[in-house]
């Protein structure tokens, strides 16, 4: 069944998008990302302009954290406290973002910046992620050798220290603090709630338990994309509302499913899915800039 | 040599009118509804004349459809230090967003080049100044037109139009469904020849109707009320399938 979208003023299949949806959905309820840097490029390829891809996506992005932040809100598992506080952090960078990001497209170049940034920073979080749950899993099978305590880093020593009870933990707000403006900063930049760099800076820098993480990232992640939603509809108009129905019907049954299977796994294997997924968009999107494209010219449309 | 000038004139004038367009549209307009899927355009219409047909030349028939202009940035990629990455762009200031352009036989045998220029009937024609600081601009622009042509957005449909008897013609054009809203202009040319000897235009509206045009408005006019309408959405559908799937499980 074709839909016509109104903003995006594309011709695109239903079931497709519905489709596109689900699977963005169960991995977002999964693993606590909002899936922005998988549903982007995925619309791109579909052929819906990427003015409007980044735009809707965010909506959508927020529908199917919502959805799943309600499961995790019900297992008691979203320390909010500690989300608010990133929040702060978010909403600080994420302007600071909107002014790099339009000082950087003043100097021209700005779609490779953000090509770069997500071939950098995927590699990176993947790549850590994954030796990270590997060595974890040889650990658990090999129960002869000693389980190393998470020693106290500097991380610990900093004033304003604070009690965040969900978490466990006794830490000052400033790391938590720069976490949140840090990933507000990307995600402005790339278009992304950044889950996918704040649930690796919860685990490793914070030290919070992985099972409270994933509910407080999708906590502030509402608050990045209905920010960030609104601000591309005021200025760019390049919300669809259309699409973002679609995609957020299959997104929201999506995370509803995503978070079950979630809880059934372990820890360590829920990490290592997560690092091979950034790995796998890691490696397309480094194989786009280094193949010889088969079409060598691109169009954009002129401003209006 | 007065006389001579008012004579050739009174011979041309004739040869002038002597043969005229007469049009039909299957299409006045083209309304975008939710399900729209792209349209077929029915172009059909009859050669009106005086006098019989001239058979010592050829008659030619052709069919134009063009979009709204807009100004499109076309960009090229070169490999710096090991990736690909956009180097050089020229900008046209207008290019149509949709052209077909259909004819009763080869281009070659239904239109000269100087009737090319003049009236800009082929796709190159149509798109204007073309600049930009590089040396290869005509690369750039059969770039255009190739990306264009693949996606549907120009046609060149030779010999598409049924020209019978020298007088009835038709063919059909298919529109796409990523249409550009706007007012589209058909233009149907007689030939002689290679010479234009009538040219008959019309508009075709293409627009958004129902649920597309309010929502289209609402986004461009109300551009706040839309963005939170949106949230508002999204939260509700994220609280709806978690409902649902609670009660579910009960």
């Amino acid at each position: 069944m074709q839909v016509y979208l109104p903003i995006a003023e594309v011709s695109v299949n239903a079931f497709l998008l519905l489709g596109i949806g689900g699977l963005v959905g169960v991995l977002s309820g999964m693993f606590g990302v909002g899936g922005g840097f998988l549903i982007t490029p995925m619309l791109f390829f579909i052929g819906i302009p990427p003015a409007v891809a980044v735009a809707t996506s965010t909506n959508q992005v927020v529908a199917s954290s919502f959805s799943a932040l309600l499961a995790h809100l019900k297992r008691r598992t979203v320390d909010m406290v500690m989300g608010t506080v990133l929040l702060i952090g978010g909403l600080i960078g994420s302007a600071l973002g909107v002014l790099l990001f339009n000082y950087l497209r003043s100097l021209g170049q700005v779609d490779l910046l953000v090509q770069l940034c997500y071939v950098l920073f995927l590699g990176v979080i993947g790549a850590l992620m994954f030796i990270e749950s590997l060595n974890a899993i040889r650990r658990a099978k090999n129960p002869a050798a000693r389980v190393v305590r998470r020693k106290h880093n500097w991380v610990h020593n900093l004033p304003i220290k604070m009690k965040f009870r969900v978490s466990g933990l006794y830490i000052s707000v400033i790391p938590p603090l720069m976490v949140g403006t840090f990933v507000g900063i990307l995600a402005a930049i790339m278009g992304v709630g950044g889950g996918f760099i704040m649930v690796p800076a919860m685990i490793y820098l914070l030290g919070m338990p992985t099972k409270v993480v994933i509910g407080t990232s999708l906590f502030q992640i509402i608050f990045v994309a209905g920010f960030t939603t609104v601000l591309h509809a005021t200025t760019n108009h390049t919300v669809d509302v259309v699409l973002a129905l679609l995609l957020l019907i299959g997104g929201v049954v999506g995370a509803q499913f995503g978070t079950r299977l979630g809880v059934r796994m372990k820890a360590e294997q829920l990490r290592i899915l997560l690092a091979s997924l950034v790995l796998g968009v890691c490696t397309k999107l480094a194989i786009d800039l280094l193949i010889k494209p088969t079409e060598l010219y691109s169009l954009t449309m002129g401003l209006q | 040599m007065i006389r001579l000038i008012l004579s050739l004139i009174f011979l041309a004038l004739p040869a002038l009118a002597e043969e005229e367009i007469v049009l039909g549209l299957s299409h006045d307009q083209v309304a975008i509804t939710a399900t729209f899927e792209g349209s077929d355009i029915l172009v059909f219409g009859a050669i009106k004349r005086e006098v019989p047909i001239p058979d010592q030349s050829h008659l030619g028939v052709i069919v134009t459809i063009a979009g709204p202009d807009r100004p499109v940035d076309i960009w090229r990629k070169d490999r710096v230090a090991g990736i690909w990455v956009n180097t050089q762009d020229v900008e046209v200031d207008a290019a149509p967003s949709f052209y077909a352009v259909a004819t009763s036989a080869p281009m070659r045998d239904v239109l000269n080049h100087v009737e090319d220029l003049n009236y800009r009937i082929t796709t190159p024609r149509t798109i204007k100044a073309i600049g930009g600081q590089v040396s290869d601009s005509l690369a750039f622009m059969n770039a255009l037109i190739r990306i264009r042509t693949d996606a549907g957005l120009y046609q060149r449909l030779e010999g598409a139009i049924d020209l019978e008897e020298d007088t009835l013609f038709r063919t059909a054009i298919t529109l796409p469904a990523n249409l550009t809203e706007g007012t589209y202009e058909a233009r149907i040319f007689l030939t002689r020849n290679g010479r234009v000897i009538d040219e008959y235009t019309t508009e075709i509206p293409v627009r958004k109707v129902g649920l597309e045009r309010w929502l289209y408005n609402l986004a461009h006019e109300h551009a706040l009320l839309y963005g939170i309408m949106s949230l508002i959405l999204a939260i509700s559908a994220g609280w709806g399938a978690s409902a649902i799937f609670g009660m579910l499980r009960r």
